[in-house]
């Protein structure tokens, strides 16, 4: 089967020159949980948002190579980016509710688009809560304000809020940072499920998430792509002297 | 003198200057009422002058500002909301948008005796609207601009970037982000600088010299295209043009302007205020 | 697995949506241009109807020291000096105050003093300045009067009028150049043994200089271009003053005082009337100076944007 998206000879520089991503090439499949791990600054968050073009809100950074979705380069002119961003949604670190009910959150992408039909908004509305496992605890209050949610909560409605858009892939930066154990693993056993239907981008909190959900991984260092590969061989028996080190935790 | 005496003296010192310098704001504020009061009642309001303006209200000019702050607003607010998107939302950090800024510096700088002029020769005579509302009403609306685009910019510039992030991510185009994100946010700061906007067009006198302001109209104004008068301008005549006045007149028109521009300013303040304690980020 | 449709927009609602949006962004980056040709428009027509003023007088009348209309005579020499007076008093008088109530604001008084005195400083900024003229119209210059002037209605009656007017354009922009004082430079003086007011006068008030330069350069601004004040305090008699200080206790009479006072009974077109545009040119081109300066000094870069933590 073809890659969902590949990535050839990405390379990425901040406006401060700082290069963030080196030259990187990598295919990651569909229908699979591709994590992207790797220390702190050392790009996995700015390869996230090179996906969806969200690295265009960086005034001055600038990007060589390509990206091909679908078999077709995200950086060409003709591209629709927020088009794009629906096909290739993104849950963020810090889970941020938009302002307005957690019914204007979830629908908020899908009235962007155009879509206005009410009851059409209602099934994505509960289809995405069953989803991301947050049905059962909102369902009577969905013209509450999402600001009352708990934190695990916000951040199962945000990822409630990109898979109401329907995309094809799901970028996750580091979705469980600041939730409990608990919360934790709610949002994991939600992955499981759900990359049934998605290809499932994430960075993920740890080498212990990382190694407990990928399919395949790939570890970053200093905006380098250091090695990729199955789970089973790249979290047992790594190929490089780095991804050794670091998986041991000698560094990082 | 030992240091700690010094000390204490100066901050002293610094404190009474403190506290002189802002009792007459409070005293002229009483002083402003214990005088006009008297003269205010319904009728004051709601007639016209008569008797070479000694006696009777002060209602043509009280309308007469209303109106004009009305047209002020609506001249201005439009655009210079828009140069607030502009400046928050779309300028990059260039020549050009540090020309604008610069532009806005100086609009703010400018002498309202000047804006005067300015409208004289290019609304008045220019475009031939003559001494008329419209014409006073366009002038006033270009010197409220700079107070508005820097409330609004600052309101903008207050939303958090989080939710512009947000919304990108999930589709939303950049005009739709600003559109049902950022504006509906920043609009009680926006708001806040559109009144204050409104309180500076009220009282101004210069730029309505020769513009707009008619000494005595018989007659409210029919359309913008007639003069009118206006309240600071009123002030002015009758305080200093008719021998004879009576001084409770005068206090009394004086303290309807100060009213109405100092509610326009606590309206602004209050919101501002409430905005702090609701915000929800 | 289902076959996805290349994402182009291509439907015809993405479509409109498209050019809705180019006009209505293309509308907000000409309302911020906008600005630009503003002000350029305000020279433009300054310029127009007070350039020929330079033709139709000669050079040695503008510059003299005579402003006798009737005798067509344009002096414009005791105009400026009117109201280079007064600013100069009114500086005098609110800058000391504005930088000593600055400080008081930021340095010494609690939370609770700050949240009084800040409303009543927005509070003065508000009040008209037709109304602070006319308060010093019945009651100022009466009272000065009586302290032995021969007349109230001098340049000082308006210096203490104007300084009453830009004195919360100093303590606001004061108050900016103090609070930017990083906390560090107070620890320090502090930890090191001085007392609050060493810390004040020997630390912080010298770091704040330049930023208490601007905001003199604002008030001068706000001073220099005020009118209706002016016109009714200073008894507007276009006098050039004996050097001394005698001088501020004589009438005299400001730029902007002239035009307001004189516009409105000369027949457009005339010498007198592209005079008073003259002198319009000459305060637009002094604040238009002090202001591009102060907002040089200020940076004209555009306030930071709150970095995101997305």
């Amino acid at each position: 089967m073809s890659p969902k998206i590949s990535l050839a000879n990405l390379s990425f520089t901040y406006p401060d020159g700082v290069a963030a991503l080196k030259n990187i090439t990598l295919d990651i499949p569909a229908n699979e949980i591709f994590v992207i791990f790797g220390p702190s600054r050392s790009g996995k968050s700015t390869l996230l948002r090179v996906l969806n073009r969200l690295s265009d809100l960086v005034e001055g950074a600038q990007h060589q190579g390509a990206v091909t979705f679908n078999n077709q380069n995200i950086f060409e002119r003709d591209v629709n980016v927020t088009d794009l961003r629906r096909r290739i949604s993104m849950v963020f670190a810090i889970p941020t509710p938009l302002p307005g009910s957690i019914r204007d959150n979830l629908t908020y992408g899908l009235r962007m688009a155009g879509i206005r039909d009410v009851q059409t908004l209602e099934e994505r509305v509960m289809r995405s809560l069953k989803q991301a496992a947050l049905w059962d605890e909102v369902k009577d209050r969905l013209d509450a304000s999402a600001f009352a949610l708990s934190g695990g909560q916000k951040q199962r409605l945000c990822l409630a809020r990109s898979l109401a858009l329907e995309p094809d892939v799901i970028l996750l930066d580091n979705p469980t940072s600041g939730l409990d154990p608990l919360s934790t693993a709610m949002v994991e056993d939600s992955l499981y499920e759900l990359k049934r239907r998605y290809t499932i981008i994430m960075v993920p909190h740890s080498t212990q998430q990382a190694a407990r959900v990928a399919d395949n991984a790939a570890f970053l260092l200093d905006g380098e792509l250091v090695e990729v590969g199955k789970k089973s061989q790249l979290f047992m028996r790594p190929k490089n002297k780095r991804t050794e080190d670091y998986i041991t935790g000698r560094f990082g | 003198m030992s240091r700690q005496k010094t000390n204490q003296l100066m901050i002293a010192l610094i404190t009474t200057i403190a506290i002189i310098v802002v009792i007459p704001v409070i005293l002229v504020i009483l002083f402003m009422f214990y005088n006009g009061l008297s003269a205010l009642n319904w009728e004051f309001l709601t007639t016209a002058p008569y008797n070479g303006l000694r006696q009777g209200g002060i209602m043509p000019a009280l309308l007469g500002t209303v109106y004009l702050t009305f047209a002020t607003a609506i001249v201005s607010f439009p655009l210079a909301i828009a140069a607030a998107i502009y400046l928050a939302e779309y300028a990059r950090d260039n020549r050009l948008t540090r020309a604008v800024r610069l532009a806005i510096v100086n609009l703010a700088g400018i002498p309202s005796i000047v804006y005067g002029l300015f409208g004289l020769g290019a609304f008045v005579l220019f475009m031939g609207f003559g001494t008329s509302i419209i014409a006073g009403a366009l002038t006033l609306g270009i010197l409220t601009l700079p107070v508005v685009i820097s409330t609004a910019e600052e309101a903008i510039l207050a939303v958090p970037q989080e939710f512009r992030t947000v919304s990108l991510s999930l589709g939303a185009t950049r005009w739709q982000t600003i559109r049902y994100q950022v504006l509906p946010q920043a609009l009680p700061g926006i708001i806040t600088g559109i009144i204050l906007g409104l309180g500076r067009a009220a009282g101004e006198t210069a730029p309505i010299l020769f513009t707009v302001a008619a000494v005595y109209l018989p007659e409210l104004p029919k359309s913008i295209f007639d003069q009118s008068m206006a309240l600071p301008y009123h002030l002015y005549v009758i305080a200093t043009q008719v021998p004879g006045m009576p001084l409770s007149v005068q206090y009394g028109t004086a303290l309807v302007l100060l009213l109405l521009v100092l509610s326009l300013t606590l309206v602004a303040t209050i919101i501002r205020t409430n905005i702090r304690r609701h915000r929800q980020w | 697995m289902e076959q996805t449709a290349p994402f182009i927009g291509s439907r015809p609602a993405a479509e409109q949506r498209h050019w809705g949006e180019w006009i209505i962004e293309k509308l907000i980056q000409v309302a911020g241009l906008s600005t630009i040709v503003i002000i350029g428009l305000i020279f433009f027509f300054l310029l127009r109807e007070g350039l020929p003023a330079f033709f139709e007088v000669p050079l040695r009348t503008l510059l003299g020291g005579r402003w006798y209309p009737i005798e067509n005579l344009f002096g414009l020499w005791p105009l400026l000096v009117g109201s280079l007076l007064v600013t100069a008093g009114a500086i005098l008088i609110a800058v000391p105050l504005g930088l000593i109530t600055a400080i008081y604001m930021g340095e010494i008084a609690p939370r609770w003093q700050r949240e009084i005195l800040k409303p009543l400083i927005e509070m003065l900024a508000g009040i008209p300045s037709i109304v602070l003229g006319f308060l010093g119209w019945v009651v100022l210059a009466p009272l000065i009067q009586q302290a032995g002037a021969s007349t109230g209605l001098t340049a000082f009656t308006g210096s203490i009028i104007l300084a009453y007017m830009s004195l919360p354009t100093i303590i606001s922009s004061s108050e900016d150049a103090l609070s930017a004082v990083p906390t560090e430079y107070r620890d320090g003086a502090l930890a090191i043994g001085a007392t609050q007011w060493q810390t004040i006068w020997r630390v912080v008030v010298p770091a704040a200089r330049s930023g208490i330069v601007i905001a003199i350069m604002l008030g001068i601004g706000r001073a220099i271009g005020e009118t209706m004040a002016v016109l009714m305090v200073t008894g507007n008699a276009a006098n050039v003053p004996a050097l001394g200080l005698g001088m501020f206790f004589q009438p005299v009479r400001t730029m902007t005082a002239t035009i307001a006072a004189e516009m409105g009974e000369v027949a457009n077109g005339s010498v007198h009337y592209h005079t008073l545009f003259a002198i319009g040119i000459l305060l637009f081109v002094i604040t238009f100076a002090i202001n591009s300066l102060a907002g040089r000094l200020v940076g004209t870069q555009g306030k930071r944007r709150r970095s995101s933590q997305l």
